[in-house]
């Protein structure tokens, strides 16, 4: 570890005389790496600054080296927009990536087509994508592709009526939305809709509220932690009505806060956090198995879906720069737009222009926790 | 129907009780200094937080807990001897603004320490929820009541039946006369601090199993907590303490029976309208001057 510590730094401390003809291309991410939303801000900002080492240390792209340029916005829209301008303006970075939440990304998509560079965010929200902003893609799966995964499984089982808790943030608005539209357009009856502030601490009420419409599941639609009180809430009020989660809490961090009361508990994800379940045949194995490797013997902590969604974003970016064998903004967006059948952490992405997050509901997985683990649900 | 009238109460109930006992410790201060310590969120922050790390270090949970208690204690009194006292004969808005300081150092030393995420603590008695006539509830809610009705008791005790808690009281009434008969006002107002940030601490470690926790856990709470204080009348521990129980049950039964998203706003609203009906609070006594 120190040893490599001591190389990289002397590879560091090289680079500024071996590629004095070459600039370094500025890449430009903003991730929530404190705050609120830091268990996805965190992992981001250590997966891109890990890979943009290891893309380095392979030579570069195109034989430059990339100089990752990363600011915090603290899971604060304002901060988020200071830093996007200062990336935009100041650095004068070729691509941005991130922003880690949904909230931030759609306050701050719009700075993207005037300045002329394109933004690959983080977050989940399909409004980011749809309309299609020509500027800006993004790489987690939509929160349409997980109701619809849910909605499928919840079909297979014969439920007919389906409850649904939100947050009341980005992130939930946007899948109560989506979950609002399909619910009905599959064949379920919406019987409640239930909304929790994002540092709500007990949500009982909102649960009796639902106890007493009788529905033959619930889906909740958040981050951490409030999903976590909501599955403590559910037993302590002693139901049994099968409750499936978000891909928002596809991390360990989940099952540590909800303990016990997460056992049984169902929720579509990507399939970094079952690599080991997956069969070896599937394309993301060895991009996942080589992630996960890589993020845990240099970071010491577990895997996240989130850090994948970083990952995905980087290696389009630096995908898209060696296809059009330069750095420049416009041509990065026009070739994202062109990548086909890319083997990535969070699915196969098939871009085009009118579809810039490129995945489908094929990107999840269905997975049930079990003994404190995540178990694939075939 | 009836179950779920009851469910309310008792979840609106249990979150009440945590909103009671910060305020307590709001009254604690400005009984003795007529400030308002808006660091008392962080109090209660701290004692959920360092309770899960001590715990998380291989303490067992009882120590822990006390731990936990014992250095949120001390926090307090460094506070007061370090940013309080410095500033003698300080305005109260000049002391007013330094809590605000230190409610932001407090948040910011526990998150490069403690860490950003959020954290869980066991339940102290299990997690078999109680049923109560098609209600049900977990033990840890019985835990949150019964201490805190236990702390009002003590304190009520403390300040009407001691010297030490007349000599407080004394302190607030008038600090030149307290003087004149021979209290030590210093030793009050540390004193004071201490107790709130015990109180504080009580409150953040009983509530971390049910709510969990975080370094920023405080603002809300704090935000809470001083409602549930002006809403009982500002200066009454018992007043704050039947405010925190009345805006948890309101919030209970909003969000249930109205609409969860707004479920922040029904006691804010419900103390705008009271404000405007009877501004010294429910149990205040209106400002009277002797001369």
């Amino acid at each position: 570890m120190t040893i490599r510590r001591l190389l990289l730094t002397l590879a560091l401390l090289l680079v500024p005389l071996s590629a004095k003809a070459e600039e370094p291309i500025k890449i430009g991410a903003v991730f929530s790496v404190t705050g609120p939303a830091s268990f996805l801000g965190e992992p981001e900002k250590n997966t891109a600054l890990m890979l943009a080492d290891m893309i380095n240390e392979n030579g570069g792209v195109l034989g430059r080296q990339i100089e990752m340029i990363v600011y915090d916005d603290e899971t604060d829209v304002n901060k988020c927009v200071l830093a996007v301008d200062k990336l935009l303006k100041k650095d004068h970075v070729v691509a941005v990536i991130g922003p880690s939440v949904s909230g931030n990304t759609l306050a701050v998509m719009n700075k993207f087509p005037a300045a002329k560079v394109p933004l690959i965010s983080c977050a989940a929200a399909e409004k980011i994508v749809n309309p299609v902003n020509p500027w800006v893609f993004k790489t987690p799966q939509s929160d349409r592709h997980a109701v619809t995964r849910i909605l499928e499984h919840a079909k297979e089982q014969g439920y007919k009526n389906i409850a649904i808790i939100t947050v009341s943030n980005g992130f939930g608005q946007a899948g109560r939305a989506v979950l609002q539209e399909l619910v009905p357009e599959m064949g379920f009856t919406l019987v409640a809709d239930e909304v929790y502030g994002p540092k709500d601490t007990d949500m009982t009420a909102q649960l009796t509220s639902i106890k007493g419409k009788n529905p033959d599941a619930i889906i909740c639609w958040g981050t951490n932690p409030g999903p976590a009180v909501i599955a403590k809430n559910r037993v302590q009020l002693g139901m049994d009505t099968p409750l499936y989660m978000s891909h928002g809490v596809a991390s360990k961090k989940f099952i540590e806060l909800a303990g016990s009361a997460s056992e049984g508990l169902l929720l579509p994800a990507g399939r970094l956090i079952v690599a080991n379940q997956i069969s070896d045949d599937n394309p993301q194995k060895p991009v996942v198995t080589e992630y996960i490797e890589e993020y845990e013997a240099e970071f010491n902590q577990p895997i996240s879906s989130f850090g994948g969604y970083a990952y995905d974003a980087l290696m389009l970016v630096t995908k898209a720069i060696e296809m059009g064998g330069t750095a420049d903004p416009t041509s990065i967006r026009d070739n994202i737009e062109k990548i086909d059948n890319f083997v990535a952490t969070g699915g196969v992405f098939n871009f085009s222009a009118e579809d810039h997050n490129g995945l489908d509901a094929s990107a999840f997985e269905m997975v049930i926790i079990e003994n404190g683990d995540w178990k694939i649900v075939e | 129907m009836f179950s779920s009238y009851l469910q309310y109460l008792i979840s609106g109930l249990t979150v009440g009780a945590t909103y009671g006992l910060t305020g307590l410790g709001f009254t604690i201060i400005f009984n003795t200094t007529g400030i308002i310590n808006f660091a008392q969120g962080e109090f209660v922050m701290l004692g959920g937080m360092l309770a899960v790390f001590l715990y998380a270090s291989g303490i067992p949970l009882p120590l822990a807990l006390l731990g936990a208690i014992v250095a949120t204690t001390i926090v307090g009194a460094l506070m007061e001897r370090l940013t309080i006292r410095p500033v003698k004969g300080g305005s109260s808005i000049q002391l007013i603004i330094i809590t605000i300081g230190v409610s932001i150092v407090i948040r910011g030393i526990v998150m490069l320490t403690l860490g950003k995420d959020t954290f869980a603590l066991p339940h102290f008695s299990g997690e078999t929820p109680i049923a109560l006539a098609g209600a049900s509830f977990m033990p840890q809610s019985v835990w949150i009541l019964a201490i805190t009705g236990l702390i009002l008791a003590a304190l009520r005790y403390f300040f009407k039946r001691t010297l030490f808690g007349k000599a407080m009281l004394a302190c607030s009434f008038d600090r030149k006369a307290a003087y004149l008969v021979g209290v030590s006002v210093e030793r009050m107002v540390l004193f004071s601090f201490m107790l709130s940030a015990f109180v504080g601490a009580v409150g953040g470690i009983i509530l971390a199993p049910l709510t969990l926790t975080s370094y920023d856990r405080g603002i809300m709470l704090g935000l809470k907590g001083f409602a549930a204080c002006i809403l009982g009348g500002l200066g009454n521990p018992f007043g704050a303490a039947a405010g925190g129980l009345i805006i948890g049950v309101l919030e209970s039964f909003g969000a249930g029976l109205i609409s969860s998203g707004y479920k922040d706003a029904f006691a804010f609203i419900v103390l705008l309208l009271l404000l405007f009906v009877k501004p010294s609070g429910l149990f205040g006594r209106a400002q009277v001057k002797r001369v």
